[in-house]
């Protein structure tokens, strides 16, 4: 079915951009359009997931070529789902800009950009095109690179050159690979590709171009040889841009993979193994990591590789209860890490530090606040029933009915590890006395209570959606499996959009 | 002229990979740059080059019954270089303000312990 407002996503943020583009100079105007932006973004986006909840997959033919031949939009559930915890996620981070992030950095654009990023964002879930994915891909790499640089700071460039040598590479390996598959298929709409890919004689350059794609999307999901840069830069923006990066960026990588693997190169025996050796792998150098550090963003940043390997390790296993679990993992992932972000924020904000060792007291001064994380670390961790139980317990199950018992003993490990460090960062920010360095300041203090609000209230948002997450979650098992369904019988995607 | 390319996409690749794997700040920005020129040139020929045949016909006609020169390559290609001369610049920019700052070109050194940390 066509339906053209599947763009609208896309373009309420293009449009909050560019009328924020020509009011320079006037931040409190752009604080004010960039929550109504996004709450227009969020009201659309739930429109369209319960659309698609209720009838199937809806299509769009840009400029009205017909596909093939044109650049098609698809929203299928996996799709809409992404554009719904973007949409949330970005609603929760633009609240929390209006104070986190300094006036010089709004003087210098920092609202449009993040308007950007976001529509980059939503674009590269909806759209069915491979080259259109890539351009896609670039209006957000570009635009991360400049929110990740934006303030100049000594330590935000140093973590910007690796960021962005990374990402270019993968970009270019990317753009590698769509060019050897055009090149033998002589086609790039993604449900075309579906249909010719299997039909193609010699399939060892098929095995060799979706390499490609496995670097490419591997460097920007973060995945074990290839994760280096995160641990490295992710610490070193403002906290609201590190909550967008932690929670989007990454699951943007992830998003592809499935997209390609599932759709395009159905895995064989040889990838599945290399997607559980990367998702084992993953899974421990990023739990160890997350281990040593003292510094909360350097330890969540680490805690990202380590989950993001949970997920890879699930396609791995490529059934239908695997990817369940790593698709409701993702769901749960987006809302928790970009909460961890924002909440990393406040604490700076609290304690004018993000050192574990100088942190302390914080519950006994705000006990309320403390209870609201509370919320979101029992999450992370998953203790039932919170959201992040259910998935890992699909994923448990599937790995050891498959007897993939290094993935099942993998998954405890980093599970464990995950829990051990959460409750040092419990005991060591929030019931520690408090410090007695004189170097500690408060600056939530003396913020107006109105500005108050501005910074608990994305956190309590983000909480409460891990909480529905959590403790709605037949319905999100429901929505998974359809999503799952989808991933291993795309014959109904194919039609959709080819009409046949 | 498909060999002589085959060639030159081997000698871009290779040393934009070479490039890439120096320390230096520059060197890594030649190399992405040719690296980018080189997946230009790949999607370029893997397109199949056909010479002398406009993706034209005639008024008519409803179908090609010709061979004729497929645009989409060179429409990805102006695309990619598009994004490419994007990301290249801002790139030289970064570079250049960080070299300002630490005063080397070792990519060894963008290390420097954080106030945060200490």
């Amino acid at each position: 079915m066509i339906d053209n407002q599947i763009i609208a996503t896309v373009l309420v943020h293009l449009f909050t951009a560019l009328i924020q583009l020509v009011l320079p100079r006037k931040t409190v105007e752009q604080m004010i359009l960039s929550i109504a932006g996004c709450l227009i973004g969020f009201l659309l986006s739930v429109n369209l997931f319960i659309k698609i909840l209720d009838g199937g997959i809806l299509t769009m033919n840009a400029a009205n070529w017909e596909a093939p031949f044109g650049i098609v939009f698809v929203a299928d559930l996996f799709s809409v789902t992404m554009v719904l915890l973007t949409s949330v996620a970005a609603l929760a981070v633009s609240i929390f800009s209006a104070v986190g992030v300094g006036r010089a950095r709004m003087l210098y654009g920092y609202f449009p950009i993040f308007h950007f990023l976001i529509m980059g964002l939503n674009g590269a879930f909806l759209t069915g095109d491979i080259f259109n994915l890539y351009v896609w891909f670039e209006v957000v790499i570009i635009s991360s690179f400049v929110l990740l640089t934006l303030g100049g700071r000594k330590a935000q460039l140093e973590g910007a050159v690796k960021y962005m040598a990374m990402n270019i590479l993968a970009s270019t390996f990317f753009l590698t690979g769509i060019g050897i598959l055009y090149g033998i298929t002589g086609t790039l709409n993604m449900a075309d590709l579906a249909l010719k890919i299997p039909l193609i004689e010699d399939q060892n350059i098929v095995n060799l171009t979706a390499i490609f794609f496995l670097i490419g999307f591997g460097i920007k999901s973060a995945v074990f040889p290839l994760y280096f840069w995160l641990p490295s830069s992710y610490h070193t923006p403002p906290s609201a841009v590190a909550a967008v990066f932690g929670g989007l960026l990454t699951k943007l990588g992830l998003y592809a993979l499935f997209r390609f693997f599932t759709l395009l190169f159905v895995p064989n025996e040889f990838l599945k193994i290399v997607f559980l050796t990367i998702g084992v792998t993953t899974i421990l150098t990023g739990a160890f990591g997350a281990l040593i550090k003292t510094n909360i963003r350097r330890m969540l940043s680490y805690l990202i590789v380590c989950h993001i390997g949970f997920v890879i390790g699930g396609l791995g296993l490529y059934n239908k209860m695997a990817l369940v679990g790593a698709v409701f993992y993702m769901i749960h992932d987006i809302m928790v890490k970009t909460n961890l972000f924002l909440i990393a924020g406040l604490i700076r904000q609290l304690r004018g530090t993000m050192n574990m060792g100088k942190l302390g007291g914080i519950y006994a001064e705000y006990p309320k606040i403390s209870l609201l994380i509370a919320v979101v670390l029992f999450s992370l961790v998953g203790i039932p029933p919170l959201s992040g139980f259910w998935p890992k317990l699909f994923l448990l199950e599937s790995a050891l009915f498959n007897h993939s018992y290094f993935y099942a003993a993998s998954i405890i490990l980093g599970s464990f590890i995950t829990l051990f460090v959460i409750a040092k960062l419990w005991s060591e920010v929030f019931w520690k006395d408090a410090s007695l360095d004189e170097m500690v300041v408060d600056n939530f203090k003396a913020l107006k209570p109105g500005r108050k609000t501005l910074m608990v209230l994305p956190i309590a948002i983000l909480a409460c959606a891990s909480l529905f997450i959590g403790l709605n979650a037949e319905f999100i098992i429901q929505v998974t499996d359809r999503i799952a369904n989808e991933m291993i019988d795309t014959t109904p995607y194919t039609r959709a959009v080819l009409g046949k | 002229m498909e060999l002589l390319l085959v060639v030159l996409i081997g000698a871009l690749y290779a040393s934009g990979v070479y490039l890439i794997l120096r320390r230096s700040m520059v060197r890594l920005l030649l190399g992405i740059i040719l690296l980018g020129n080189g997946t230009n040139i790949l999607i370029f020929l893997l397109g199949t080059i056909t010479k002398g045949k406009p993706p034209v016909m005639a008024a008519d006609m409803s179908v090609f019954t010709d061979i004729y020169a497929d645009p989409i390559p060179q429409a990805l290609i102006l695309t990619a270089i598009v994004i490419s001369f994007g990301l290249t610049s801002f790139a030289i920019v970064l570079l250049k303000r960080v070299y300002a700052l630490l005063g080397t070109d070792d990519l060894d050194t963008l290390n420097t312990p954080q106030e945060e940390d200490v």
